[in-house]
């Protein structure tokens, strides 16, 4: 029951993290490898705001998010649109953008290395237990829990309901045919990368209040966020939604029956079935 | 054999036998650094022989290294060595099997996916086992083993991935991986196994890999698990390899040697910003150099010949 | 004529989620025999290529290469059983030369040859298809008829006991066209088993010796060229109801 509860707390706040890797791999087609040092971005926000403000981390989110989607939205205009030109065909532009997006993970890294030096950093907020079903759970979890359903929440109902997030759905499923009826395309895949940029940041704000980071943990997360988006199918919100509160509960299942060091383990062995069973996602058509 | 071809090969065999009397001319730092750049050469070229022509970025390098390495350091005591070196090529080579007959099949993005957190999961295995099994997380390799034995031996590792990866762009396997790294559908419709023929070459570079890690690892002398796999060995050896250029055999060679100078400097002075060299040198490659140093100067030649032609 | 049967196609059916591309179709081809594979546009014709090369499966019936099931195996294997193709947009492939594309066909497939002896050979292909004088080009320099040539000497260059040519005629101007129709009429000299999809009336006139309409997936008509194109059904299919 602890695991089950545990599990769900962790998967919902990763499913806001595969979210912002869904808008940009879904909609703007660039797998982004750098996504998780956006998210160590975020924290560090939060961390900075917490220690050195004595404010809650979450208000953070008032320069966080406008700063993320700023800046991704430069990193996609002036970094990644390039590419998409330049590319001739689908594997290219996914060999340069994958090797573009390393490049600058390592960048960003390598610049928080700089900036604030290699320690962890951790601050402890909200660290009270609460009872649920007779156990308790800290406080802090619970919190990042329901702050993540509500923004994934938020974002789904942008997404199904306004005009923009049509228009983003319709460049997902065919960005030539959204073109055909008369979407900005480019614009659109802009404005997927740059709000995907945002909301891994708060991601990275909401996992900061719970969990220890440093400058170079940023490839973890971005691992397991690559490896919910695989799995809950590309594209798909609802799939990524569930295939994070699979992640969230193997992990979870691992770290307490088995061994916390094996984690990773437990995140590739899921990787490993659905390549194998299911390479179109859970939820995905198999394509012929 | 061509005219040509004999005069290449014999040309490369009179450097390879140059560089061999390296060790009784150079010693300490130079040495080492020419271990180094010898071990990058056997990597990267390796690296490019499955990934030039199929265009699937493989970051299992640190993988298989760490594999051979760990090899060596569990049976160092009890196999003679030249055993632990087949041993860990095996390694390398059946592990690449089992990655690549799971990611092959699909895209090239799951495959990068799989190799990047594959030198992590395989630390997580092994730190995990030695923990539960062993008791303790490091292991000594103490062997009579000197460098100059190790350049040696990387010495006939490069030669034998020249050899080899000459062997294989004359054959058939090498031509359908060109027609596959072109367009898989028509490679399909000629009637060609893309699966089989990219596994091939993935099990040769994951078998060099392991080999090269189970040379290096007398060098350690002590082996633990975040030694072993660094995963920035597996990039160090994409941007070497791209930064020369993939599409030719010796293309490799010549990101290596600038590369691993650099990278001595910079984690000498700065060592805290290698991560941030590692993010420069693959914008650099993307943006500026995408064919690499040797599509640059073919380019630049041909471009030379045909203003020469109608000048 | 010999009588055998080449290929036969019995009863397939794709589904394209709730779009049937393919309903219940069947035909066959018999040896040294060209059939033309017509219809209006989007009555799936390219998709019955596409099952016939192994490109896509079918989601009933089955497909006989002479006596063999070719229906449940991958496009290599079928490649390698004796059937080769065009595409419908051209497929080039760009890093190689004009020759290495025609060697690319005789290499791995039905025919398989290696070194100067497939060097050799793949030289007659070009030559026979009119790109002699273009060996050593690069790719990129091929006008759109070249390019369509040398995919062409590509799939000949297996020796296919079955030729599919997805409206390999498309595209062309009218010289072009005479050339290509001239072209596919010595192949079926040769003795070759040709299914042509094509637009082109005046070449499916001239080439084929039976045709197979298509409408919406099914087969509305079968028979010599002359007999199909009068057919009611058929000109209904193509023009609509006032011209049947």
């Amino acid at each position: 029951m602890d695991i089950l509860i545990t599990g769900v707390l962790l998967g919902a706040t990763y499913s806001l993290i595969a979210m912002g890797l869904t808008l940009q791999y879904g909609v703007a087609r660039i797998m982004n490898l750098a996504n998780g040092e956006m998210l160590v971005a975020g924290a560090f926000g939060a961390f900075w705001v917490f220690t050195t403000q004595k404010l809650s981390p979450f208000t953070s989110v008032a320069f966080v998010a406008p700063g993320a989607f700023v800046l991704n939205w430069l990193i996609y205009r002036f970094l990644l649109r390039p590419l998409v030109r330049r590319a001739k065909n689908r594997g290219m532009l996914e060999v340069d953008s994958i090797l573009a997006t390393f490049g600058m993970a390592f960048a960003f890294v390598g610049i928080m290395l700089l900036v604030f030096g290699g320690e962890y950093f951790t601050y402890s907020y909200l660290d009270e237990p609460v009872a649920i079903f007779g156990s308790p759970f800290g406080l802090n979890r619970v919190v990042a829990c329901l702050v993540s359903v509500a923004l994934c929440g938020l974002l789904y109902l942008g997404l199904n309901a306004t005009r923009t997030g049509m228009a983003l759905r319709a460049v997902a499923v065919d960005p030539a045919a959204a073109g055909l009826v008369a979407i900005d395309v480019p614009r659109m895949s802009t404005f997927a990368f740059a709000l995907g940029g945002a909301v891994t940041a708060v991601g990275g704000i909401v996992l900061s209040t719970f969990l220890t980071m440093d400058a170079s943990i940023g490839i973890v997360f971005t691992m397991k966020a690559l490896i919910i988006v695989i799995m809950g199918g590309v594209g798909d919100v609802r799939g990524a939604i569930i295939a994070s509160l699979i992640l969230g509960l193997a992990e979870t299942a691992v770290a307490s029956l088995i061994d916390p060091g094996l984690t990773l383990a437990a995140a590739y062995l899921l990787f490993l079935l659905v390549l194998l069973f299911r390479p179109e996602g859970l939820f995905g058509r198999r394509q012929s | 054999m061509t005219r040509r071809e004999t005069v290449s090969v014999a040309m490369v065999a009179v450097a390879l036998a140059i560089l061999a009397c390296l060790p009784f001319l150079v010693d300490g730092y130079l040495l080492s650094l020419a271990v180094g750049i010898a071990m990058y050469t056997v990597l990267a070229t390796s690296w490019a022989l499955f990934s030039g022509p199929t265009h699937y970025i493989s970051l299992a390098t640190a993988a298989f290294y760490g594999l051979g390495a760990y090899v060596v350091a569990a049976g160092v005591d009890v196999i003679p060595y030249a055993v632990l070196l087949g041993l860990a090529g095996i390694a390398g080579g059946v592990v690449a099997a089992l990655v690549g007959l799971a990611t092959l099949r699909l895209s090239g993005v799951y495959f990068v996916i799989f190799t990047l957190g594959l030198a992590e999961l395989v630390r997580q295995i092994v730190t995990w086992v030695q923990n539960n099994l062993t008791g303790s997380r490091g292991m000594y390799v103490l062997t009579e083993i000197t460098e100059r034995m190790i350049f040696w031996e990387l010495l006939a590792l490069a030669a034998a991935v020249y050899l080899i990866g000459w062997l294989v762009t004359r054959s058939r396997l090498g031509f359908a991986l060109r027609i596959i790294g072109n367009d898989e559908v028509v490679a399909a419709h000629v009637g060609i196994n893309s699966a089989a023929s990219k596994l091939a070459l993935f099990v040769i570079s994951g078998t060099f890999a392991g080999t090269v890690g189970a040379v290096m690892a007398p060098r350690f002398t002590y082996i633990e698990p975040s030694i072993a796999f660094s995963p920035e060995l597996s990039f160090q050896v994409v941007i070497m390899a791209l930064l020369g250029g993939v599409h030719r055999l010796w293309g490799p060679l010549v990101g290596v040697i600038p590369f691993t100078i650099l990278w001595e400097v910079i984690a000498g002075r700065f060592p805290t910003q290698t991560v941030l060299l590692l993010g420069i040198a693959f914008l650099l490659i993307v943006y500026l150099i995408p064919n690499g140093v040797v599509g640059r100067i073919e380019s630049a030649i041909k471009l030379a010949g045909r203003s020469v032609k109608h000048g | 004529m010999a009588e055998s049967t080449a290929l036969d196609v019995q009863g397939v059916s794709k589904r394209f989620g709730g779009l049937l591309a393919v309903d219940d179709l069947s035909f066959a081809v018999r040896e040294n025999e060209v059939l033309g594979l017509i219809g209006p546009n989007g009555s799936g014709k390219t998709t019955v290529m596409n099952l016939i090369s192994g490109l896509l499966k079918p989601n009933g019936g089955e497909i006989f290469l002479g006596d063999r099931k070719i229906s449940d195996r991958p496009a290599r294997i079928i490649a390698r059983a004796g059937v080769a193709r065009t595409f419908q947009l051209v497929r080039i492939l760009p890093s190689l030369t004009v020759l290495e594309n025609v060697i690319a066909g005789a290499v791995f497939g039905h025919k398989r040859l290696w070194g100067r002896a497939v060097r050799q050979f793949a030289l007659r292909q070009l030559e026979r298809v009119g790109m002699g004088h273009a060996v050593d080009a690069p790719t990129a320099s091929l006008t759109y008829i070249d390019e369509k040539r040398v995919e062409l000497a590509r799939a000949l260059a297996s020796d296919p006991r079955i030729l599919l040519l997805d409206e390999w005629l498309a595209g062309l101007n009218p010289t072009e066209l005479q050339i290509g129709i001239d072209l596919i009429s010595s192949l079926r000299e040769e003795g070759r088993t040709i299914i042509l999809v094509e637009h082109v009336m005046d070449a499916i006139r001239s080439l084929c010796d039976r045709c197979v309409v298509m409408n919406s997936g099914a087969k509305i008509a079968e028979g010599t060229p002359e007999q199909t194109l009068a057919d009611r059904e058929v000109i209904r299919a193509y023009l609509g109801d006032e011209h049947a």
